[in-house]
């Protein structure tokens, strides 16, 4: 079984605990010079700190001071008409900072630029919503699931959890089945909190699996008979494999593990 | 047609049949089941697919209704999420009574798949639900057999709905 790790800051406690394993990143190159790209970067020679290619996308890192200024440039000079997302990716654990990102999209040339900027926890944002009226509802969430507020929004208010919920349920730090107030909000709301002892905490399925249980038909290798009593343990069936490997894992460097 | 006629008064008796009042009022209470078109995810397709001419609600006399206070049954077809479990709650108030709840697949009945901070785990944590029908999503087979189901639990009730004593007395 695999060894447990309090899942309440899954980016502190590491789920993984090779030492050998490389996190695979997506390679990224080098912008191609009198390519349209290298233009895009030529205009916003000012405000770009880095930038490269990635998937065939423009990635630029910017001052979060400097997104409206950027993103007026992209639109009016470099043609880049869409924002079609605008969110953000929580980094708190490994960095105290948020990463917000714009996805631009430019119809014409049929390419997209990333603006990626940093900002710290208890900083605010500039909105864009003046430039690009798609903004409204992506810093809207923004807002919903990670607190980060943004200034000069016309309506900054929470778009899909309710008005009066507690947290941002898009932090690493909030937990997947909801923290006290969300699992009582329902049962608050109706009926009221001296309710709570009447209809009792929720009955969440752990999805617990009985090593004990003979209904189960997933242990490969261990099964037995219906009902057949498995408190001395159980007795190892042969596994037949087949000679020719679908896989030929001697290939890969990573050694999977000690199965045959 | 006339050689057919029949005088009741001389050749057959009086046109009486005798039952109970219960009987009475429950034949027409669970022939006339009046669902909310209220559809919460997937399962509201089953359920629209139930009422369409190919598995035909109307023969049971279930007739979709667009307003709660015309509506006997609410069938709660999908995941309901918590911010949403205020507005059920609402329309089932609006309800009149004798009214009855139909959960409709597993995210209705548990909470399903979606262990998570947003959905409601089990719609009975909300409303007093008569009828639990697994499935994901059930098929219209499934919703007529739960709907028929509920008919023969309001035959057993009793007209009265005083004396009808739900399971669930803490939602009431």
């Amino acid at each position: 079984m695999r060894k447990y790790t309090p899942k309440d800051n899954v980016q502190k406690k590491s789920y993984y605990t090779d030492r050998f394993y490389v996190v695979p990143r997506v390679p990224r190159s080098e912008v191609q010079s009198g390519s349209h790209f290298a233009d895009v970067v030529n205009s916003l020679k000012k405000f770009v700190r880095e930038s490269y290619v990635e998937l065939g996308q423009l990635i630029i890192h910017i001052k979060s001071t400097d997104n409206i200024k950027v993103l007026e440039i992209l639109k009016d000079k470099c043609g880049y008409n869409v924002c079609s997302e605008l969110s953000a990716v929580d980094y708190l654990a490994r960095d105290g900072e948020f990463e917000v990102f714009y996805q631009m999209l430019n119809m014409s040339e049929a390419k997209r630029v990333r603006v990626v900027t940093r900002i710290k926890k208890d900083e605010a944002i500039e909105s864009v919503v003046c430039l690009y009226k798609s903004a409204n509802f992506s810093e809207r969430e923004m807002y919903d699931m990670f607190g980060i507020v943004v200034n000069n929004h016309p309506y900054l208010k929470r778009i899909l959890m309710p008005d009066d919920w507690v947290g941002h349920p898009l932090l690493k730090t909030y937990p997947l089945q909801g923290d006290e107030a969300a699992s009582w909000y329902e049962v608050d709301k109706i009926f009221g909190k001296e309710y709570r002892d009447v209809i009792g905490p929720e009955n969440r399925d752990p999805a617990k699996i009985d090593r004990y249980d003979t209904k189960r038909f997933s242990r490969v290798g261990y099964e037995v008979p219906f009902g057949a009593d498995i408190s001395d343990g159980e007795k190892e069936n042969d596994i037949e494999y087949s000679k020719a490997p679908l896989v030929d894992y001697t290939k890969s460097q990573k050694q999977l593990d000690k199965r045959k | 047609m006339a050689q057919h006629q029949v005088n009741y008064a001389s050749s057959a008796g009086l046109p009486i049949v005798l039952t109970t009042v219960d009987k009475l009022v429950n034949w027409g209470r669970s022939n006339s089941l009046w669902p909310l078109t209220y559809g919460l995810a997937c399962c509201a397709i089953e359920m629209m697919a139930s009422g369409g001419s190919r598995f035909d609600f109307d023969r049971f006399g279930t007739i979709f209704r667009a307003s709660p206070r015309q509506a006997d049954v609410m069938i709660l077809a999908g995941t309901l999420s918590k911010k949403h479990a205020e507005f059920t709650r609402r329309l089932y108030d609006q309800m009149a009574e004798p009214k009855w709840v139909i959960s409709m697949g597993s995210c209705a009945n548990t909470g399903g798949m979606f262990n998570t901070y947003a959905t409601v785990q089990g719609v009975d944590r909300i409303v007093p639900v008569d009828i639990y029908l697994p499935g994901c999503a059930p098929r219209p087979e499934t919703l007529q057999y739960a709907l028929m189901m509920l008919q023969k639990k309001i035959r057993r009730e009793s007209a009265n709905m005083n004396k009808n004593r739900k399971q669930n007395l803490r939602l009431i």
